[in-house]
């Protein structure tokens, strides 16, 4: 039975810099890499390239040793320009210079029908898409040889700045609807397709069968995959869901229909630093500087990539992240001001304190910088956390057995619902500015290794 | 504001490692960031932008909140005065005598619990290197508000240092207390000095003047337990009938409401602690729950005794427990206390009810504690964390019950 879920908890950041629907003609990225760091439980990379190699789109070029079933694969055709290390010679970057026009490794094209369920597992493992589905618990890709209880799908963003699926993903019906059916190959359970319940829903998504729709609707996170989970079928101890965003859904259609790994996503590029935002199509992995270099309105900018409450900085030339399917270029906040805690701001906020007016304009799009207002100091207002997590979790309580490493806390609390980005908002809305998702992940990597 | 940032950054150096003054860095630093608002960003990973918020505005939003009872408690202090001393007839006659009255005595309070506080404050910030508690703005304001005007600077300073030390510190500072400090303050007036601060003789300063005639300085609250252990009158005849030689309803509600009335510096004007809820609420720094569920509790308490009245105390109106004492002051401002208040959002309203039922308990039937909100504030924030206890593992059932159906 299809689910209307309303929330009424969260937040929704409203920001500068929304990406026009329409594909911007920024230079095409040269440059693109696989970054192990972006897999997050990805414990023992071992590269299978050396640099000077030329990949095809889908040649491996990565395994994770403690599960060597799945193999990373190259984006796009090229040659292995650099393989960049770091301290301990830890694998930071796998970067290829790319062809000018992308050749795919012919991987065949998958009967679902003929198949069973272990034979399509490892088919797509070898393809490169499965990276694209995640386990919950621990939001760690997923083990091909589980099964999970159902497999969840998001089909709208309510991040900061988020693109448009419905744009986005245009014209790309057909393989969203051949990655569910392979995907309901998958799970014991059902696959759900979870999508915006306070508009029409998309043609991309509204003629698709094989998944039950489910209608969410309410502020960020109304748009997170675990926030969905948590009200439609929650993860207890010892269960396994999947997760697999739209992106990974038409990449893993289009390997079953057509037998190729391809890459290519329409990421948007957003942001108030930037003169032109709009969505660009590249592939996973891309040098974002084609798109941000002689795009900038300022000097002095952060270039983050994915969104502003779950993204990471990266370097002007820097490269997007696997999962992430947005750039966001922002002013970097590192100034002093004089009274900056007492002044009025119009600055957002979630609160109302004393001078905070941003609560008067609810719909203004706010420019934000990257400044951390504030110094980090033991938790002190209480409600609020709660306030804008929408699931039966008790935030400030399983953060404080998380710094107590109290693992039976930890995992009693609900650990196991929630990654980093269910509980971004607190780490925005937080008076006393706690590394919230960062604790998140040590609390899931106690239990995860324990 | 140059000039100010660049003194600052060229005297830095001095404080940061390495420096001469290292050891004084949170000092130093405590004073940089009160002027300049730092300068650090958000890290590689994670929420790349901050809510506006930080501590500090937090902080501030109670003291300015406190404003309105301050404000009201000087100019009240004045006018009880000369009230008594038989220099005034009419509310708002000498208001300049009246408020500069107010001024001399409580301003030097404020200044004593400010600097005592703050020196303990930067002592254990410094020997023990972690910031400066923004938590202190609020404390150094509540003290003052909660003794009354007669008290000796040297108590002050005392039950501050205690206050601080004891109530705060030892469990690691603003965030990690137990008990609410200004609260702590108090009781160890209460208990260590209860000449200065109980009884009929401390609540209305004199100063070198005699009283007039017939003058009474016994609060609301211990004009009504007489009239609860004497019996020949009722409670509400009994505070109509109070002092009436300076002037007729001194004790009435609409009085008490407004806080005309003998008493602490802050906590006397029930109307004034409405206001401070009301900024406090419409800021959301503090919990309406805990607020609503306070005054519920006080009447639904007062309500019961008068079901049960077997003296003339426990027949009282419930309302009355309202704006008498320091009931609203303490609900506004020390109940909703974040670090010692429940901390969950169920466990607020049980808090709030609990702290409301046991002032007026506290109140009617024991003859030691004419007021029983201080203890009563102080026995919760005891049992605040039993309470989350219950409504945590709530929480967990829930989700162990979810597993196993």
């Amino acid at each position: 039975m299809s689910k209307i879920v309303k929330l009424k908890k969260g937040f929704d950041i409203n920001m500068v810099g929304k990406a026009k629907q329409e594909l911007a003609d920024f230079a095409p990225a040269q440059t693109f890499a696989i970054k192990p760091t972006d897999f997050i439980g990805l414990q023992r990379p071992k590269v299978l390239v050396n640099e000077g190699d030329t990949v095809k789109a889908g040649t491996p070029i990565l395994i994770d040793k403690a599960l060597d079933q799945v193999i990373y694969a190259a984006p796009v055709s090229g040659k292995i320009v650099e393989i960049k290390r770091g301290d301990r010679r830890k694998l930071l970057e796998i970067k290829i210079l790319s062809d000018a026009t992308i050749t795919h490794e012919q991987l065949g094209q998958v009967d679902i029908v003929s198949l069973d369920r272990d034979a399509l597992a490892a088919k797509l493992a070898a393809s490169g898409t499965w990276p694209n589905i995640i386990q919950r618990p621990f939001g760690i890709v997923a083990n091909p040889a589980d099964t999970p209880k159902s497999i969840f799908i998001s089909a709208f963003d309510t991040h900061p700045l988020a693109p448009d699926y419905a744009f986005a993903l245009q014209g790309q019906e057909k393989y969203l609807q051949a990655g569910i059916e392979a995907l309901a190959k998958l799970t014991s359970g059902k696959v759900h397709l979870n999508v915006d319940g306070s508009k029409a829903v998309p043609t991309v998504f509204s003629n698709l069968k094989g998944a039950q729709v489910n209608k969410f609707s309410g502020p960020h996170p109304a748009g997170n995959v675990g926030v969905q989970i948590h009200h439609l079928d929650p993860i207890n101890k010892g269960e396994i869901a999947w997760t697999v965003t739209p992106y990974g859904v038409a990449q893993i259609g289009k390997f079953i229909l057509e037998g190729i790994y391809d890459a290519s996503k329409v990421i948007a590029v957003t942001g108030s630093e930037l003169t032109k935002a709009a969505y660009v199509k590249t592939y996973m992995g891309a040098s974002v500087s084609t798109f941000v270099k002689g795009n900038l309105n300022s000097g002095h900018v952060r270039v983050i990539s994915g969104n502003v409450l779950t993204g990471e900085k990266i370097a002007l030339e820097g490269f997007l992240g696997f999962y992430h399917n947005q750039i966001t270029v922002i002013p970097e906040g590192d100034y002093y001001e004089f009274m900056g805690w007492a002044k009025p701001t119009t600055r957002l906020s979630y609160h109302r304190a004393l001078g905070l007016l941003s609560f008067l304009t609810p719909k203004k799009e706010f420019v934000m910088d990257s400044n951390a207002r504030g110094e980090e100091r033991a938790f002190v207002q209480t409600g609020v956390f709660e306030s804008v997590t929408p699931m039966d979790i008790l935030p400030v309580y399983l953060l404080k057995a998380i710094m107590a490493e109290d693992f039976d806390e930890i995992e009693e609390l609900g650990i196991y619902e929630i990654v980093e980005e269910d509980l971004a908002l607190c780490e925005f809305v937080d008076v006393s500015k706690h590394p919230v998702q960062e604790l998140v992940r040590k609390g899931i990597e106690l239990i995860q290794y324990s | 504001m140059k000039f100010l940032r660049d003194l600052l950054d060229k005297q830095k150096p001095l404080f940061e490692k390495g420096g001469k003054l290292e050891s004084l860095y949170y000092a130093f630093e405590a004073g940089e960031t009160f002027m300049f608002s730092p300068k650090h960003t958000t890290g590689i990973k994670g929420a790349q932008v901050k809510d506006a918020i930080d501590l500090k505005r937090m902080m501030i939003t109670v003291v300015i909140a406190m404003i309105p009872c301050l404000l009201f408690g000087i100019y009240n202090t004045g006018h009880q005065h000369l009230l008594a001393t038989g220099g005034t007839a009419g509310l708002w006659e000498d208001f300049g005598d009246k408020t500069w009255i107010g001024v001399k005595l409580v301003l030097p309070i404020i200044i004593v619990a400010y600097a005592a506080g703050g020196i303990v404050e930067a002592i254990f910030a410094v020997v023990r290197k972690h910031p400066i508690n923004e938590g202190f703005l609020v404390t150094g304001m509540l003290i003052p508000l909660v003794v009354p005007a007669t008290t000796p600077l040297w108590q002050v300073a005392l039950a501050t240092v205690f206050a601080v030390v004891i109530a705060k510190e030892v469990f690691g500072g603003t965030g990690m207390n137990v008990l609410n400090v200004a609260m702590t303050a108090r009781a160890f007036l209460y208990f260590a000095y209860p000449a200065q601060i109980s009884g009929d003789q401390v609540w209305t300063y004199l100063g070198d003047k005699m009283p007039v005639d017939g003058f009474s300085g016994a609060t609301a609250l211990s004009v009504v337990y007489n009239a609860g252990v004497e019996g020949t009158q009722t409670a509400v005849e009994a505070l109509a009938s109070h002092n009436t030689v300076l002037g007729s309803g001194l004790y009435e509600f609409t009085n008490l409401f407004m806080g005309w009335i003998p008493g602490s510096i802050g906590e006397t004007s029930t109307l004034m602690a409405l206001v401070g809820a009301l900024i406090l609420i419409g800021t959301g720094v503090a919990s309406w729950k805990i607020i609503f569920s306070g005054f519920a509790g006080a009447y639904i308490m007062g309500f019961v005794m008068n079901l049960f009245a077997v003296n003339e105390y426990m027949a009282l109106p419930p309302e009355y427990h309202w704006v008498m004492g320091g009931l609203a002051f303490g609900i506004v401002f020390m109940a909703t206390d974040p670090v010692s208040a429940s901390q969950t959002e169920t466990g607020k309203w049980i808090y709030g009810l609990l702290i409301g039922f046991l002032t007026v308990i506290i109140r009617v039937t024991n003859p030691a504690y004419p007021e029983g909100i201080m203890l009563a504030v102080l026995f919760m924030n005891v049992f605040a964390p039993l309470i989350d206890y219950y409504v945590v593992k709530a929480n967990k059932t829930r989700r162990l019950q979810r597993a196993t159906v």
